[in-house]
């Protein structure tokens, strides 16, 4: 009778099911691997950037032996589709049922987001290199939440802004996509240039994934401005920067953008219409570094391909992680002293080709680069340096206590320095 | 914001991208009665095959051309190989493509990695010219040229030719085709890769100015369905229609509403399904 | 076009079993899934917790797809929804937890409701093509109406009361509201109400001229198919804590639906099975490579191919095959 049968394919499915999940439930043992929760986006639309991620940080543990602080490191990767519930749901496991000693990763801000309230709960130490919501290192900011090769949002575009000025621009149309980094990072740029006598003569929010660029575009045209600040990423860069050619307007008015427009996960399938678009980040893979350019070398004859800011920032992580483990001779245990020594280790020679160290409330400080995109020798597209400006901390020139004062970057808010 | 002759210029051309693709769709749904929901996949997947062919030929044209080859191959192991299993249960062939969509989708993914890839535009096409007061880009005019081309070039196949009169008959009626003697199935295959070659071209067409990326299928795919909805199952004249509506839609509906995006065009839909499932020509089954 | 049920089970006899039968089967299940916690360890236990709650809205589904004969592809959204209200109501505006739930529940019934009086007119694909399309529209405007629902971002939960806390006291708590939920449900299409709705699966024209009120049973069907959508949102708040727009998009109604269609459309009881299959494949899978996305993909082929009518479906048409054979003396069915 169906009842029976039922009955016995439950009882099967489960006990498969049983064996199946508990396989990774490791016993813990004494001179056991640190296990390390690396998560990405494999699937869904920033796939691309996910595979990077993945490929930056195993070089990374691939040129050190796979060990740090005399134990061998293991990682584990899942993948968070993009999305947020997945995202949640896949940290739940690496913690919970893997019983990993850190995560690391995540590239969309919703998805760090979701993880980083998750980690509040239970302590487990997050290194975000990618993740740059301004407040978890702010007004917001959890302990065990680390941006190790990461950055806040707002960090860089306010250099660019500064630097635009000196460039005697004083009128800024800025356009971006729709949601909380755009809003962040347009935030630095236009307080940063309206404090320094600029105007904003003109601010377009699009939905993310918009594939028609023209009613923006055919506004900013008609506003006058000096220069236009793009804040794109992904196919809204590419699209972006294909119309703002396509549509005249690359002859006409300068194109600024935060350093995800210029990307190298944008650019390397582009043409000459990304060509002089000037961005600001913590590196610039066309830097005529050594430790930048040995990096660059070592991912594209690994890789195929130039690498990105994905892959930039998980390897610098991953290393600067490593570099704490073996100050506390991988006692990673011990989350209290493994989250001071990572907060006190400085980091002086990674790809970035400049010393970095963290600040007060876990977030790097660095030397921000101007960069501007120029055909390298192979006829590929990078970007180079052209201006440089040293350590320069998540809250620019403010003090941090006041500058916490004021609300977080919004659509509403963009610290508009009112004439 | 006022709408002017650039939005009215993008919704139309975006019109003509959604009518290559919708018109493929509609044909399947209307003669062989599938909703091929993986219709999306391989506009995508077409779309990158390719764009891997121009790259690699230097030719635009060679680069369509593979990907509706491709396509239309791929929509004959589809038909052949996997909707030939369920036969007659139309929800068992909108799922079974469900599950072909992601499949596709996938290793889409692993073999083009999932970067954001633009299909280069022929030179001759670049740059923009004058229409009316404004400057346009050549390449959407090319696009508007090729939709209405596409529409003679069916509308020629379905009405002067003894296949398009199968096919329509079909349409209304596959019993009484069948009882004639004809080879139904033939002609079900046949259709069956025109419109998925047709989804293989739109992904060319569509990758050189809105570009190709991972969940390129998925929104193709709901925008080929509110055409072919509002458009109803199996009428050419319907996906046109519904393309230019679902275009101007689309188009006003970012400049004016850009909050409620979707449901400019769902909302519709939803409501013409609700009132008039069969759309503005459907003919009932 | 007709409306065709999704598989033969479906419109196979249904198999009585009488009461004094079936009772020590039930005891023996519940017993099993009672002892659970005690063999499995912490982290498991709240997948088998996740389980429990996502049969209940595969069951919910199963209501309309596998009895009413109208299969959907937006109950993700109102099952979303009902996480959407109740996190709004407790994170958001502070209030109690329970009538968060109940809230959501509502608001779950109520947009049921607004699809059944959209949709009750078409059948078949028509009805899956529209109910795909209001699920989109749901989660458009979860997606846009940032003030409210937090965009991209998703809203945060304010965590689970403390006495269902750890996951195994509240993998008893879902237990213990689970199993009466699915009795009712049980009651429910065996009910008069339920074989209307299957004479309605079967024939609505037969049904219509007999004088049955076809569109009314439709629409309630709809309606008592979202409270329980709703009711599994809610278990999903406690669960979770988070709610996000994936929570309502496609790939949930398409994730639900799979789990009704692996179990069985039309057994009720299916769902369960699916729901374990579904569920603990992504834990194995995920494991071990990322493209899980394929191998979803490809169960959904092979199951519209080879057993369209799912696991405990073709259990049944096996079982009424070996009891039809022996003695035509016997009563197969009825």
């Amino acid at each position: 009778m169906d009842r029976r049968r039922f009955l016995k394919t439950t009882g099967l499915t489960l006990a498969a099911g049983t064996g199946v999940l508990s396989a990774p439930f490791v016993a813990r043992a004494q001179n056991a691997p640190i296990r390390i929760g690396l998560m990405a986006p494999q699937t869904g639309v920033v796939a691309a950037g996910g595979r990077e991620i993945i490929d930056g940080f195993s070089l990374f543990w691939e040129s050190a032996g796979n060990q740090a602080g005399g134990r061998k490191v293991e990682i584990i990767v899942e993948d968070d589709a993009s999305n947020p519930d997945t995202a949640l749901q896949k940290a739940r496991r690496l913690v919970e049922q893997a019983k990993v000693d850190m995560l690391f990763g995540n590239l969309l801000a919703n998805t760090g987001l979701a993880v980083a309230n998750y980690v509040k709960g239970n302590g487990t130490p997050y290194f975000i290199p990618v993740i740059a919501a301004d407040d978890l290192t702010q007004r917001a900011r959890i302990k065990n939440v680390i941006r190790a090769g990461g950055y806040s949002a707002s960090q860089f575009p306010r250099p660019l802004a500064d630097w635009a000025l000196k460039q005697g621009y004083r009128k800024v149309a800025m356009i971006s996509q729709d949601y909380t980094f755009g809003h962040e990072q347009c935030g630095g740029f236009a307080q940063t240039f309206t404090e320094g006598g600029g105007a904003v003569v003109g601010q377009f929010w699009h939905p993310l994934n918009t594939s028609d660029f023209s009613p923006y575009l055919g506004q900013i045209a008609g506003l006058n401005a000096d220069v236009v600040f793009a804040m794109e990423t992904g196919a809204d860069a590419t699209r972006l920067i294909q119309q703002y050619a396509s549509f005249g307007l690359k002859e006409q008015i300068p194109l600024l953008g935060a350093q995800n427009s210029t990307d190298q996960s944008v650019i390397r399938t582009m043409g000459p219409e990304c060509e002089g678009i000037v961005t600001s980040a913590h590196f610039a893979e066309g830097a005529d570094l050594p430790a930048t350019q040995a990096f660059v070398k070592t991912y594209s004859d690994k890789f195929g391909k130039i690498p990105s800011l994905y892959a930039f920032s998980h390897y610098v992580g991953a290393m600067w992680v490593a570099k704490a483990i073996a100050t506390i001779n991988g006692k990673v245990e011990d989350r209290d002293v493994f989250l001071e020594t990572v907060l006190k280790t400085d980091l002086p020679d990674s790809p970035l080709g400049k010393p970095v160290r963290f600040d007060d409330y876990g977030n790097p400080i660095y030397d921000v680069v101007i960069r501007k995109t120029a055909k390298n020798k192979d006829g590929k597209f990078w970007n180079v340096p052209i201006a440089t400006y040293p350590q320069v901390s998540q809250f620019w020139k403010y003090d941090p206590a006041v500058y916490m004062k004021q609300p977080p970057y919004s659509r509403d808010f963009q610290g508009i320095k009112k004439a | 914001m006022g709408i002017n002759l650039f939005q009215i210029l993008n919704g139309l051309t975006f019109a003509a991208l959604l009518f290559i693709v919708a018109s493929g769709f509609t044909l399947i749904f209307g003669l062989l009665r599938i909703v091929n929901l993986a219709h999306g996949a391989l506009y995508l997947v077409g779309g990158l095959a390719g764009y891997s062919a121009a790259k690699a030929s230097g030719s635009f044209v060679l680069g369509a051309l593979a990907a509706m080859a491709l396509m239309a191959a791929l929509g004959a192991v589809l038909d052949r190989g996997l909707l030939s299993f369920v036969r007659g249960v139309e929800l068992r062939q909108v799922l079974l493509t469900l599950g072909v969509a992601l499949i596709l989708d996938d290793i889409g993914l692993v073999i083009w990695g999932g970067d954001t890839f633009s299909v280069p535009v022929p030179q001759a096409l670049r740059g923009a010219m004058r229409v009316g007061s404004v400057m346009y880009p050549k390449y959407r005019i090319f696009v508007l040229v090729l939709g209405l081309l596409v529409f003679i070039a069916l509308w020629l196949l379905l009405n002067k030719t003894r296949l398009g009169a199968l096919i329509r008959a079909g349409v209304d009626d596959p019993e009484m085709v069948e009882a004639m003697g004809i080879n139904i199935r033939r002609v079900f295959l046949g259709t069956f890769m025109l419109g998925a070659a047709l989804a293989g071209l739109g992904g060319v067409i569509g990758g050189a100015f809105l570009t190709l990326y991972p969940s390129a299928d998925a929104e193709i795919l709901v925008f080929s369905l509110a055409v072919v909805i509002i458009g109803g199952r199996g009428s050419l004249a319907g996906a046109a229609l519904g393309a230019l509506l679902v275009g101007l839609l689309n188009a006003i509906g970012q400049v004016m509403f850009p909050e409620l995006a979707y449901f400019v065009i769902f909302g519709p839909m939803a409501l013409l399904l609700a009132f008039r499932p069969l759309g503005l020509f459907g003919r009932a089954a | 076009m007709r409306a065709a049920p999704l598989s033969p089970a479906a419109a196979s006899p249904e198999l009585p079993i009488r009461k004094s039968r079936a009772l020590p089967w039930i005891a023996l299940v519940l017993l099993a899934l009672a002892l659970l916690p005690m063999i499995l360890p912490s982290y498991q236990v709240s997948i088998a917790t996740q389980v429990l709650i996502f049969s209940v809205l595969a069951m919910s589904i199963d209501i309309l797809a596998g009895f009413a004969g109208r299969t959907s592809l937006g109950h993700g959204a109102i099952f979303g929804v009902s996480s959407y209200v109740a996190i709004y109501w407790t994170s958001t505006m502070g209030g109690d937890i329970w009538i968060g739930i109940a809230l959501g529940i509502l608001a779950a019934t109520t947009l049921a409701g607004v699809f059944a009086a959209l949709a009750i007119r078409t059948t078949g694909v028509y009805f899956l093509l529209l109910t795909l399309a209001l699920g989109m529209i749901v989660w458009g405007v979860c997606l846009r109406w940032t003030a409210v629902t937090g965009g991209e971002n998703g809203l945060r939960g304010i965590g689970r009361p403390a006495f269902i806390a750890d996951h195994v006291s509240f993998y008893y708590a879902v237990l213990i509201t689970v199993a009466p939920l699915t009795w009712v449900m049980w009651r429910l299409v065996h009910s008069p109400f339920g074989l209307t709705l299957r004479g309605i699966r079967d024939s609505e024209n037969r049904m219509r001229s007999l004088g049955y009120n076809v569109p009314l049973h439709l629409f309630l069907a709809f309606v008592v198919s979202g409270f329980f959508a709703g009711v599994a949102g809610g278990l999903y708040v406690l669960f979770n804590n988070f709610v996000s727009p994936s929570t309502v998009q496609l790939s949930q109604s398409v994730s639900g639906l799979l789990m009704a269609i692996t179990g069985g459309i039309g057994t009720l009881l299916g769902s369960f099975v699916g729901a374990a299959a579904i569920i603990v494949l992504e834990n194995a899978v995920s494991a071990y490579t990322a493209r899980w996305p394929s191998v979803l993909g490809l169960a959904f082929v092979l199951i519209m191919i080879f057993a369209p009518e799912g696991v405990v479906g073709r259990a049944r048409i096996l079982l009424v095959r070996r009891r039809s054979r022996p003695s035509t003396q016997r009563r197969s069915g009825g």
